[in-house]
């Protein structure tokens, strides 16, 4: 295919290369410089897409970010294929493949238009009215098609292959959009010092300069000025420059999100390229220079393809050497459609006419236009334009005291048009700033910041190269001087613009202010019209008038009611037209009707960029014990406990879980066991008044625990319930080794530190985590003694020298340790510390050493099954947060007479002792085979009537090997009066008999715990 | 209770990166090394105890917020108001342990052990801060991220103590089981670089 609608020479492409393309199978080329767009354009391609709705062919409206219509699916491969991308931000590459979307069979013939004729049928809202009958029709079978029907790309269904990555960046003065506001402010702030970034949303930096042909600056043609000035801030080593780089997001305190699309304009990206790159800048100052962007205008058929934006048509002609058509017809209201005439019969396209809404034509551009032969029509509208799958004509009729003539039918293959500019307020509004309402400009406003920002240029309703030039001047060195004086992102800094230190004259055409807000008029049935405001969505004037007629007032009503601005473009070409319908509709006044919230993201931003790094493996730290490996080359089954992985069991071959378990609890009570507990929370209390803080923390007497012993603690919270437990041993007077629960670790920790700091900063005595420092292995079972006895030095481990309870320091195989005699199994026990380094080392020596006695590693399941049969409670299992230490049996350590301690008053209230309260007990099923389901509901009488009494609720519950037997805990109203009783254990289809028994199941007298 | 006797070398201490650290590509913008073991003690005290725990350790502790101290191979880095990392690479534990103790007998402080408690990972070139500031928030240009600088921050969701030895030297301290995977997005963060 031939470039038919390339301009003989100039614009920025690069000529001397062709690149080649497909779009909807078909082979085109472009030139390098080219986004997909200018290259279809070149191509004479202006049909590529479906409207969301009603099927209508639709082709380019804009050539940039605002682009609602022109959304095209480029894939690399069935995984590589991003949906939704606006062809005026694609950068062609050599052997880009894109699709048009939302169509079927094909985008020239497309079944879904058959809605273009059911439109009757599908007005503003049909969906809350339509498909309401019959009940739950919506869910399985409207709501389906629907979307089905109506909607945009297809996202690819495979794992996405690409890399995104995350940066954090500091500056002074971050300044958004590289226009001629923003290039002049990143000028000004790098001349002062200040650390600069400038980013651009485009791939050439220069915004509105790219399209200059015959404006000068400083005495030099724009785009001389433009490279000379990127050429001064490139070479400053204070000034990064981003092109390509989105701001997306505002976030309080200066905090910017940008997206920067590192590989996506690249025919072949490196494996170890990003794709995109999140940046999060913190900016002491922010200057907004985010230009305007150009108003449609809202006429009858104003959506066919070949129905641009004049400053888009310019921009096509000058930057990108593309002429949109041969015949283009003009619609304006303000001066840029002569620009856009102009321009584009210098490039060579005819100008049929230019219908200029104004009655009033005068000024240069339109002597301008007069001079060169055009045909300028004032008070004039376009009624309608014609043609199926391309605008054929257009439809211009007079305007005559309000009333519209008859219709002139002109043939064209374009038709432009003007409505003004819209100042971008976007990333301004993000930020919170107030936006005020200028009648004279006919436009919101910055009004009042909130954060440490300052808009610049075109944004906040200058106009005229040289006045912005000079106002992003001025706003860039109020900026760096705002940022030398920082002290704190404070908001609300609202700095006086200051006059620009340094006057940059520059000559191009001022369009000056004028501009159309609401729906031309037309003088046709509107019943039988359709005036396009959202491209995107598909909502017409007809819609929003119907939507006031509904009773809607309020603009935010009437979004939601017509999904108005609520696409993907977030109404960056409607917003202010619907506005100015319902104002005309409701007969009140723009400012009164309201203005929508812009939200982030200011464009489509994808899930990877979010998502970073943090994907598969480190999603979220997977933290790993010291003998993890050796577990995990042993066979076992691990089990998430927090971030922690915990070897759940060791399966043997061909055993289930219930085997295994029931295997290793057999040989820790019979032989001996080992278990990896080195996720137990450790934390070292030390310093003078250690047993004073731990007295107060704990609801145990500390002051008489002698050196050289282990207690069992328990922690309330302020309100009296168990928070955490776990066993203490006191190293030296000053010295405790405090051990809590694997998951509570960080949270006691901080519970601590609370009180430490707030309360009682008097205490002398420090808080340090030594959760990592120590590999616990617990050595478990009558011949745990005999199996590291051989191991240690320096500690006498007989029965009378270290009974149950005690703790030692000593070394085993050379390595320093605290052992502590231990047990949460019941049995004789042992817990080896020793530092995490040797862990592993040590764990392989006792299991050499216990091979004699068959010593069998285990998991936590086991290590659960044990510790219930002998009715040892796990906070977080037995305990919900509603327990206190009496409901768990655990009163006895409560220090009775301690003066005080975290909890202790909540504990006397009333109701924290009354009889009824839910209390631990144990439960057998009748039927021993049967073991009940954790969490069940218990009750006396299941045939009683609903809402049938609930007296508790099974807490864990297990199958007892040694036992050979199941055995539950539970939770009991009055549980221990209970005792003896029988409850029942309500299933969907039966209830389950239960007998209410103490919880200590295995040993009740402890006599195993001591060897 | 006095702390243990030296370890007597029966047993070779874990290293926690070891597999990750052989695998590692060379790159020169960011070199990424696995440091070895050190001896680290946390001492936090009142005033009276910080003079004499410096002068037993051979290092002064650095009174001014987020800097620190070094002294023949040693680092006392500044981690709060009344709280110091003391680092001593291949140094044993216990004989600094009792020497600090000693010296600070009677004052009230405390002094742990946590030799074990985390590894020491340096990353080192021109891109290194490029590299830290894909996991972590802080502006590390060296007006306010100085060489002599050290603090606890995050590498994404891990805990870390980030020091600047040298303009494009940094080293991170990280807890044990966290260290697989920072190393591991600290590789991801310089494969560009490659």
């Amino acid at each position: 295919m031939t470039n038919r609608f390339r301009t003989a020479s100039g614009g920025r492409i690069d000529r001397a290369a062709p690149l080649s393309f497909r779009f909807d199978g078909q082979t085109f080329s472009g030139f390098k410089g080219d986004t997909l767009a200018s290259a279809l354009i070149a191509n004479g391609v202006h049909l590529v897409g479906r409207s969301f709705k009603y099927h209508r062919p639709r082709g380019f409206l804009s050539a940039g970010s605002d682009e609602p219509n022109a959304l095209v699916n480029v894939a690399r491969d069935a995984a590589r294929a991003a949906p939704n991308l606006r062809a005026t931000q694609v950068e062609l590459y050599e052997g880009l493949k894109a699709q048009s979307q939302n169509r079927w069979p094909s985008l020239s013939f497309d079944a879904g238009a058959v809605n273009d004729l059911a439109a009757p049928f599908l007005p503003a809202g049909f969906y809350y009215k339509t498909f309401m009958w019959p009940a739950g029709a919506w869910k399985r079978f409207y709501e389906p098609k629907i979307r089905a029907m109506a909607g945009l790309g297809v996202a690819p269904d495979l794992p996405d292959p690409d890399r995104y990555t995350q940066n954090h960046a500091h500056c002074d003065v971050l300044v958004v959009g590289a226009g001629p506001a923003g290039l002049a402010a990143a000028l000004a702030a790098a001349e002062s010092g200040a650390k600069v970034i400038l980013c651009d949303e485009q791939a050439e930096l220069g915004g509105s300069l790219l399209s200059e042909t015959t404006a000068t600056i400083e005495g030099k043609p724009a785009a001389d000025w433009l490279a000379a000035t990127l050429a001064t801030l490139t070479a400053r080593d204070n000034v990064t420059l981003m092109p390509r780089t989105t701001a997306f997001g505002y976030f309080p305190h200066n905090h910017i999100a940008l997206a920067e699309r590192v590989t996506e304009h690249l025919a072949a990206p490196g494996p170890d390229l990003p794709r995109e790159r999140l940046w999060e800048v913190r900016a002491k100052e922010v200057v907004i220079a985010a230009g305007a962007l150009e108003r449609p205008l809202v006429f009858p058929d104003n959506d066919r393809p070949g129905v641009l934006l004049a400053d888009s048509a310019r921009t096509y002609a000058n930057r990108y050497g593309t002429k949109v058509g041969e015949r283009a017809v003009i619609f304006t209201a303000c001066d840029a459609g002569y620009r856009a005439a102009l321009d584009l019969k210098a490039a060579g396209v005819s100008i049929a006419a230019i219908a200029d809404l104004r009655a009033e034509v005068s000024g240069e551009l339109p002597s301008r236009a007069l001079a060169a032969g055009i045909d300028v029509r004032p008070s004039t509208v376009l009624v309608g334009t014609k043609g199926r799958l391309r605008v054929a004509s257009a439809q211009l009729a007079k305007v005559t005291k309000g009333a519209v003539g008859p219709a002139e039918t002109i043939a064209c293959d374009s038709v432009l048009m003007s409505g003004g500019f819209t100042p971008s307020v976007h990333l301004f509004s993000q930020s919170r700033g107030k936006l005020v309402w200028d009648g004279a400009a006919g436009a919101y406003l910055p009004g009042t910041s909130v954060e440490r920002e300052r808009s610049a240029g075109a944004c906040r309703g200058v106009n005229g190269l040289q006045r912005v030039l000079e106002d992003g001047y001025a706003q860039g060195e109020a900026a760096a001087l705002a940022a030398r004086t920082y002290t704190s992102p404070a908001r609300g800094a609202t700095p006086a613009p200051a006059a620009p230190s340094r006057s940059i004259p520059a000559s191009a055409e001022d369009l000056g202010t004028d501009g159309f807000i609401g729906a031309t008029p037309h003088g046709r049935n509107p019943a039988f019209t359709k005036a396009f405001v959202d491209w995107q969505n598909d909502v017409t004037a007809k819609d929003l008038k119907l939507a006031t007629r509904e009773g809607m007032r309020s603009i935010e009503h009437v979004k939601r009611y017509t999904t108005t601005g609520m696409a993907t473009d977030q109404g960056k070409t409607s917003n202010m037209n619907a506005l100015g319908i319902v104002s005309e509709a409701l007969d009140t006044p723009v400012p009164k009707i309201g203005l929508t919230t812009f939200r982030p993201p200011f464009t489509p931003t994808t899930f990877g960029l979010f998502a970073g790094a943090a994907r598969g493996d480190v999603f979220d730290p997977v933290r790993k014990t010291a003998i993890h490996d050796w577990a995990a080359e042993h066979g076992a089954a691990f089990e998430d406990v927090g971030n922690w992985k915990r070897a759940h069991y060791f399966p043997r071959a061909g055993e289930d879980m219930h085997a295994a378990v029931a295997r290793e609890c057999k040989a820790v009570r019979a032989s001996v066991g080992m278990f990896d507990a080195s996720t137990l929370g450790k934390i070292e209390v030390v310093g003078p008044d250690a047993a004073e803080f731990m007295n107060r923390m704990y609801t145990n007497a500390w002051a008489k625990l002698e050196p050289g012993r282990l207690r069992y603690g328990v922690m309330l919270r302020e309100d009296g319930f168990v928070m955490d437990d776990g066993v203490v041993g006191r190293m030296a007077a000053d010295r405790f080794h405090v051990t809590t629960t694997t998951g509570g670790a960080p949270r006691v920790l901080a519970h601590m530190e609370d009180y430490l700091q707030t309360e009682w900063p008097d205490l002398d005595v420090w808080l340090t985590s030594t959760t990592e420092q120590w590999s616990v292995i617990a050595v478990q079972g009558p011949k745990a003694r005999e199996v590291i006895a051989p191991l240690i030095e320096g500690i006498d481990l007989s029965k009378e020298a270290f009974p149950h309870m005690s703790v030692r320091e000593g070394t085993i195989l050379g390595v320093p340790t605290r052992l502590f005699s231990v047990s949460f199994t019941g049995e004789l026990g042992f817990e080896i510390n020793v530092p995490s380094a040797y862990g592993r080392a040590v764990w392989e020596a006792v299991y050499a050493a216990g091979e004699r006695f068959g010593i069998t590693p285990y998991g936590t399941e086991t290590m659960h099954v044990l510790r219930a049969e002998k009715g040892y409670i796990i906070v977080g299992q037995e305990t919900d947060g509603t327990a206190t230490p009496d409901d768990v049996n655990l009163g006895w350590a409560v220090g009775k007479a301690k003066k005080d301690f975290v909890g202790k008053r909540s504990l006397l209230r009333e109701s924290m002792s009354a009889p009824d309260r839910r209390q631990l007990v144990g439960l057998k099923t009748t039927d021993p085979k049967i073991v009940l389901e954790e969490g069940a509901q218990i009750v006396a009488d299941p045939a009683a009537p609903v809402p049938v009494p609930m007296l508790g609720f099974v807490t864990s519950s297990y199958h007892s090997a040694v036992l050979g037997r199941s055995i539950a805990l539970a939770m009991v109203k009055g549980g221990r009066a209970r005792i003896g009783t029988k409850l029942m254990v309500p299933m969907p289809t039966h209830a389950i008999e239960v007998e209410v028994v103490e919880p200590v199941f295995y040993d009740p007298k402890g006599e195993r715990l001591n060897g | 209770m006095v702390e243990s006797a030296a370890v007597t070398a029966s047993l070779a201490p874990a290293r926690p990166l070891g597999a990750l650290a052989a695998a590692s590509r060379v790159l020169p913008a960011a070199r990424l090394t696995a440091l070895g073991d050190a001896a680290r003690l946390v001492f936090r005290g009142r005033e009276a105890a910080i003079g004499p725990a410096g002068e037993a350790f051979g290092v002064a502790l650095p009174r001014e917020a987020c800097r620190f101290n070094a002294g023949n191979g040693r680092f006392a880095f500044w981690l709060g108001p009344d709280e110091w990392l003391l680092l001593a690479p291949g140094a044993e534990p216990a004989p600094l342990f009792a020497a600090i103790e000693a010296a600070t007998a009677g004052l009230p402080h405390s002094l742990v052990d946590v030799s074990a408690r985390s590894v020491g990972i340096e990353l080192a070139g021109d891109k290194a801060a490029f590299v830290l500031n894909q996991g972590n928030p802080l502006d590390l240009s060296l007006d306010a991220f100085p060489v002599g600088m050290c603090t606890r921050t995050v590498f994404h969701k891990a805990e870390i103590v980030l020091v600047r030895h040298a303009p494009d030297v940094f080293h991170i301290d990280v807890w044990r089981s966290f260290a697989p995977y920072v190393w591991e997005l600290l590789e991801d963060a310089r494969r560009e670089l490659a």
